[in-house]
């Protein structure tokens, strides 16, 4: 079993774990009669992992949105799409990898996906810049949308991202621009659009590929319109505060399908999506199937229609007496 | 000792009967004295530097539309605290406190006018109203200003000032970038134009959704325009940004905006645009 990195708060049940682990082999290797001991082991991680991943704050299902053995975009697209083609670059000034855009078919269904992608490892997170997006990221995906709409094909987006890049060079080249014009495009974009938020709703950097019809969450996955860190350091002066920002926000899957911003919740298993990335593969394809179906009859004004009522819906106001 | 005392003192009143608080006021690039009364007369733009001055949604009203044609609407509008947020303080006192501090229930002024006596949807953002901060109601009036200027086939003008998102209002914030861009695509497709006026400062999610979406871009000069705020950039990078560094005229450079506008010409470079536009 290669060893699992831990979060603090999950430390005692892989450590469990690791135990139970030991046991077997030596119980397999040996004569050593263990199964009593490691079956009344089994129950009490059971029983650990259910207390422990069943009341998760929302600043531990940030941690766990961020663990670095979560799958990111591509371990779905291998696991989702067949014969998958990836496509490089904005044709104007770079490939940024830190997003990935390409072809590939679900069942029979030939569609385009866009996603966040992060790094694994130190080496492969520099490549990807953490998976936060440059300019030439976001109008790479820009251009991807267009070839959706020129082929007719729809739109799966995969969201895993900290947020946009705030470097000096992707300001030169205009952040803003790039993302205030998907939001634009995708405000257009006469092909069904269905995003999935497998890890970290970052933002500004999230919402320019995410624009859509339909919208999932993980349930582990977090959703917002600035990082907790980010946000407690302005209000609390300080980024140390970010479990109590978290709370304020209310950036969880569960949350954000509560105040119904998003379409549903995919479910994990115990302990995050790293723990069975074939089973959470296997959920969220069966999301997309359905939502495919329901959208792909729909003619495209009112496909377009009804996209921007679900954003003329989002918010919260009330009215002063004159 | 005694007698210097004493000449100060008799300055000191003498100036305080002649000169009520605030007649002067110095001008935060240059350093130069300005008079008030010649300051406002100026539109707020320092003679010595063209600096200028933030001033609030009320004076680019005046400064825009014709004189008292200006029908506000939806100024009823005011949070409703979505999430029972609280901080260090609970954000509906903040919103409270913004309230009395501006006269205004949100971060933008909506409305008609005229403009050469043609008419116009207007809306203008405020940043002394918490920091000219987009949720719900931002994002709802901006909504239902460009759905006015579709229904009665308007142009329409957008004077953004905002650090950003409404962090108080989560996701009900952030989705307002989308909310009021999907109004702005059935602008666009009702072909009728959008002119978007950045003022110092516009920044986030502001600038990443309508402020940049504008069919024509005018900047104020020397506006902070932006995505990342300078403080993160730096933190990011770790060393001091370039000078002019994501002010309007690098950004007019960079070809991010069409142009950089003086505010005693703004209303007549916006209505020549718009006549150019409009039949």
């Amino acid at each position: 079993m290669p060893e699992r990195i831990a979060l603090e708060f999950e430390r005692p049940i892989i450590d469990l774990e690791k135990k139970i682990a030991e046991m077997r082999a030596l119980s397999g290797s040996s004569q050593i009669e263990l199964d009593d001991e490691i079956f009344r082991l089994e129950k009490k991680a059971n029983k650990l992992r259910k207390d422990v991943y069943s009341s998760l704050t929302r600043w531990q299902k940030t941690q766990l949105a961020r663990h670095p053995d979560r799958p990111y975009t591509l371990d779905y697209v291998k696991r989702i799409f067949d014969q998958f083609v990836e496509l490089h670059g904005d044709r104007a000034f770079a490939d940024d990898p830190a997003i990935v855009t390409g072809l590939g078919k679900i069942d029979e269904t030939s569609v385009i996906v866009i996603g966040h992608q992060k790094g694994r490892g130190t080496k492969d997170n520099l490549y990807r810049n953490f998976g936060m997006p440059n300019p030439e990221g976001y109008r790479k995906a820009k251009r991807i949308m267009a070839l959706a709409e020129k082929f007719n094909r729809p739109i799966i987006a995969f969201i895993d991202t900290p947020g946009a890049y705030p470097g000096l060079g992707a300001e030169e080249r205009g952040q803003a621009e790039a993302i205030a014009t998907n939001l634009m495009v995708m405000a257009k974009l006469p092909v069904p659009y269905i995003a999935v938020v497998i890890g970290e709703g970052g933002s500004g950097g999230a919402l320019a590929i995410s624009v859509a019809d339909r919208i999932y969450m993980l349930e582990n996955s977090i959703y917002s319109v600035i990082t907790p860190e980010g946000c407690a350091s302005i209000l609390y002066r300080d980024a140390s505060h970010a479990p109590k920002a978290a709370e304020a926000m209310k950036i969880t899957a569960k949350d954000l399908a509560g105040l119904k911003l998003i379409d549903g919740l995919i479910d994990e298993p115990l302990g995050g999506a790293h723990r069975d990335p074939d089973f959470v593969a296997g959920k969220i394809k069966e999301m997309l199937l359905s939502a495919l179906d329901e959208l792909k009859s729909v003619p495209v004004d009112e496909l377009i229609a009804k996209r921007h009522q679900r954003y003329f819906d989002v918010g919260v106001w009330s009215e002063v007496k004159k | 000792m005694a007698w210097f005392q004493k000449t100060k003192k008799t300055l000191e009143s003498k100036k305080k009967s002649e000169l009520p608080d605030g007649l002067w006021m110095k001008c935060e690039n240059c350093g130069e004295i300005i008079f008030r009364k010649e300051l406002i007369k100026n539109h707020h733009i320092c003679q010595t530097c063209r600096f200028h001055f933030r001033i609030s949604s009320r004076d680019y009203i005046e400064l825009l539309v014709d004189e008292g044609s200006f029908r506000e609407f939806n100024a009823e509008l005011i949070s409703a605290d979505p999430l029972k947020f609280k901080d260090t303080k609970k954000y509906t006192d903040r919103v409270q406190a913004a309230v009395k501090k501006t006269g205004i229930n949100d971060a933008v002024r909506t409305g008609f006018g005229t403009m050469d006596e043609r008419k116009i949807v207007l809306g203008v953002m405020d940043f002394d109203f918490f920091g000219g901060s987009v949720g719900s109601v931002v994002g709802e009036k901006i909504t239902r200003a460009v759905f006015k200027a579709i229904e009665g086939k308007y142009p329409l003008i957008l004077v953004s000032a905002s650090g950003g998102m409404r962090m108080q209002e989560g996701m009900y914030s952030l989705l307002q970038m989308a909310k009021t861009t999907c109004a702005l695509a059935e602008l666009s497709v009702a072909g009728l134009p959008y002119i978007s006026v950045l003022t110092h400062p516009t920044t986030g999610g502001t600038t990443a959704s309508f402020s940049m979406q504008g069919d024509v871009i005018i900047a104020e000069p020397g506006a902070l325009i932006g995505f990342a705020g300078p403080r993160v950039i730096k933190q990011t990078i770790g060393q001091d940004l370039p000078p002019g560094f994501q002010r309007s005229e690098f950004l007019l450079q960079h070809g991010f905006i069409d142009m950089i506008e003086d505010r005693s010409r703004l209303k007549k470079t916006l209505s020549t645009i718009i006549s150019h536009l409009c039949d």
